[in-house]
């Protein structure tokens, strides 16, 4: 229970925040919205898988990947290849001149499914995919990048590098994934109809439950040891190396973990909106995606599903009525948040927080001179200076890494 | 390959060699303006593209201005000198209003850029139209040289490629022989010492900045020659640019010159015999694999951080 209580829900506040979002995730919406806008909600939340693991890898281990639509789109493909298999049974692709292949490879002329296509027909195989291949993808690039040391702005600019390539590489190979139109005219997932609404529905909360899993996941990083390892590494990298951690595996653990997250978001991105295409793997989803994170505040896991939320509502609003007007918005969005919100709306919300805290404290003053009522006022722990201090203290670093792990 | 001659070869490397010129011209130009920001001042500009943009859009309404006054073949020149210095303007001004206070933060200044480059290109939209443009060219940079029967080399082309390398040279100099490039360097090797001595490093690197923006604004008139503009352009090679100058070493002019030269190569060579687009993603591959190896680049520079 207690570990429920501090590591997964990250103590009182945490508990408090995960209640409230599941609250209007479960409750509101469903109640309020209709399917369409619920369904909309729920494309939105998908993007929140790769925001909650921006905050990790970007907010907390200092790594800005520019490239998550990478792996957003190599879950979200493996979703549809299965999908687009399903679909794609003989009896219903006989008009082909190769029935029983995805209609795409039928127009580039292919007569068979590409070996890589094959394990797909399973679905067992496909939920494994989903996960591991973007894992494995993070994990070498991961390696061979933290490794070298290679970190900040080369990373973000290597990643978005690769990011490019595998949307070119999409777009190039049309026979084999669907080029630029992407994997299209998805229907069931195992003969349940998945554009029926109650299958929207469900799959709404599916992934509602998913996200907040995903979030647990992230609280229970972060309250751990492991987060604030990584926060030490991002403030002082070369002090946790030369206190014996290996920097390099923390690093390449916390991006694959990344990774994983957005691959989960990719996968019900495919199943809820019903296709997948390069437009969300290249670099501008990329980019949008990290812009969610810091709207929500880079450090606040709770506040990423917050920024993709409200970031899209602005978008979807914005789009429809001025689009003209969107982008400029966008582009004074990015440069307002870096400029004048580092921490972003969890920033802002913080800030109010202390606010009211030193006024309850104030007036917990003013009735304690009435008598009215009695607060319980923590008074600031005051340590005063001790001679011959024994141990230096490192500054920055959690204080229990010390140079016996050295 | 089987079913070329030799000589035909031959020419196709030729040919396609000088169609990678071109592109290694427009790279370079590009890159040249990025490696001075990136290499020494550690910034990252995504808005780069759209400064090239702008000495694009301002070459393409000189060539306006020039056909209605009958001047066509003269307001080339101008038209660069203009682009470089619209684009140091406007360059000085986002140095003044928002990169200088990001210094301290360079994830963030990629970001910020970013929304500059999403708003600029709206701008552009607004106010010329998405519709691509491409300004009238004088008479003496249309046609082609053919030094023999199966080698065709379109004059713009030499034209751009000539442009590169004076651009080139005058870069070196600058840097190199000229004491504000003195002060450039010396504010990237040690800033507070820099400081010290007298140098006002926060006017070095507003010039900087300037420079390199002014500098993206030729390589958008030269780019006018060879292909059309449109509001988003710059954007398109953004990317490659980046990659140019983290392949080549970052703070190595030498190293961005040699990168682009066989970046622009390797594709353009192999767009002949393959797609277009595997061309680019080999290319691209190779690159971030050799970083993979060699993070430092090319020619990596010696200052250690």
């Amino acid at each position: 229970m207690e570990f429920v209580k501090e590591r997964l829900l990250g103590g009182k506040e945490g508990a408090r925040g995960i209640l409230i979002l599941a609250v209007l995730l479960l409750i509101v919406f469903p109640l309020f919205l209709d399917i369409f806008r619920l369904n909309l909600v729920g494309k939105y939340l998908t993007y929140a898988f790769v925001a909650v693991g921006l905050v990790l890898c970007w907010g907390y281990g200092g790594i800005l990947s520019l490239g998550q639509g990478l792996f957003f789109g190599l879950g979200g493909y493996a979703m549809a290849m299965f999908l687009k298999l399903e679909a794609s049974d003989p009896e219903s692709t006989k008009i082909q001149s190769t029935p029983g292949i995805p209609d795409f490879m039928d127009w580039n002329q292919l007569t068979a499914l590409p070996w890589f296509w094959e394990p797909f027909n399973n679905l067992f195989f496909t939920l494994i995919a989903i996960i591991v291949v973007p894992s494995i993808f993070a994990f070498i690039i991961g390696v061979a990048m933290f490794r070298r040391r290679v970190s900040g702005v080369y990373f973000a600019i290597i990643t978005q590098a690769i990011a490019l390539i595998l949307t070119v590489l999409i777009v190039g190979q049309q026979g084999y994934t669907g080029g630029i139109n992407g994997i299209t005219d998805l229907r069931t997932l195992l003969g349940w109809d998945i554009r029926s609404d109650s299958a929207k529905y469900i799959l709404y909360f599916v992934n509602v439950v998913l996200l907040l899993g995903v979030i647990m996941i992230g609280k229970f990083v972060i309250t751990g040891k492991l987060g604030r390892l990584l926060l030490a590494m991002r403030d002082k990298e070369d002090r946790v190396r030369f206190s014996g951690y290996d920097v390099a595996s923390f690093k390449v653990f916390i991006f694959v973990l990344a990774a994983a997250m957005s691959a989960i978001g990719g996968a019900m991105f495919t199943l809820q909106v019903g296709f997948m295409s390069p437009s969300f793997v290249g670099i501008v989803p990329s980019i949008e995606m990290v812009i969610f994170a810091a709207v929500g505040g880079r450090m606040s896991l709770i506040g990423a599903v917050y920024g993709a939320l409200i970031v899209n509502f602005g978008k979807t609003y914005f789009s429809e009525s001025a689009p003209v007007l969107w982008l400029l918005l966008m582009g004074a969005l990015f440069i307002t948040v870096v400029m004048a919100f580092p921490n972003g709306l969890a920033g802002l919300w913080d800030k109010y927080k202390d606010k009211l805290n030193r006024d309850s404290l104030k007036n917990g003053f003013r009735s304690l001179g009435k008598r009215e009522k009695t607060f319980d006022i923590k008074w600031p722990k005051i340590t005063l200076p001790k001679f011959r201090k024994k141990e230096t203290e490192v500054k920055g670093v959690p204080s229990n890494i010390r140079g016996d792990h050295a | 390959m089987g079913d070329f001659t030799t000589t035909e070869l031959m020419s196709i490397f030729a040919m396609q060699g000088f169609a990678g010129i071109s592109l290694f011209s427009v790279l370079l130009l590009m890159a040249l303006g990025l490696a001075i920001i990136f290499g020494q001042m550690g910034v990252i500009n995504m808005a780069h593209g759209e400064f090239m943009t702008i000495g694009a859009y301002t070459t393409f309404f000189m060539s306006e201005f020039a056909v209605s006054y009958g001047m066509v073949d003269i307001y080339f020149p101008f038209a660069i000198i203009a682009s470089f210095l619209i684009a140091f303007i406007v360059g000085y001004l986002v140095e003044l209003g928002l990169i200088r206070h990001l210094y301290q933060r360079p994830l963030d200044t990629l970001l910020a850029t970013w929304g500059l480059s999403l708003i600029m290109q709206q701008l552009f939209r607004s106010t010329f139209g998405a519709r691509e443009v491409s300004p009238t060219l004088p008479d003496w940079m249309l046609g082609s040289v053919q030094p023999t029967e199966t080698i065709d080399i379109p004059i713009n082309g030499l034209f751009v490629l000539g442009l590169t390398i004076v651009l080139t040279a005058g870069v070196f100099y600058f840097l190199f022989k000229s004491k504000r490039g003195v002060h450039v360097r010396a504010t990237t090797q040690n800033r507070l010492m820099a400081g010290a001595v007298g140098i006002n490093t926060k006017r070095v690197d507003r010039i900087t900045f300037a420079l390199g923006c002014g500098i993206a604004g030729v390589a958008g008139a030269a780019f006018t020659t060879i292909a059309s503009t449109g509001p988003t352009t710059g954007s398109l090679y953004i990317v490659d640019t980046f990659m140019v100058v983290v392949f080549g070493g970052a703070a190595s002019l030498f190293g961005t010159i040699a990168s682009a030269f066989s970046i622009a190569e390797a594709q353009s060579i192999m767009e002949f015999f393959i797609s277009g687009s595997m061309a680019k993603v080999l290319t691209l591959l190779f690159v971030v694999g050799i970083l993979m190896m060699r993070p430092e680049g090319l020619f990596a520079s010696k200052i250690r951080k």
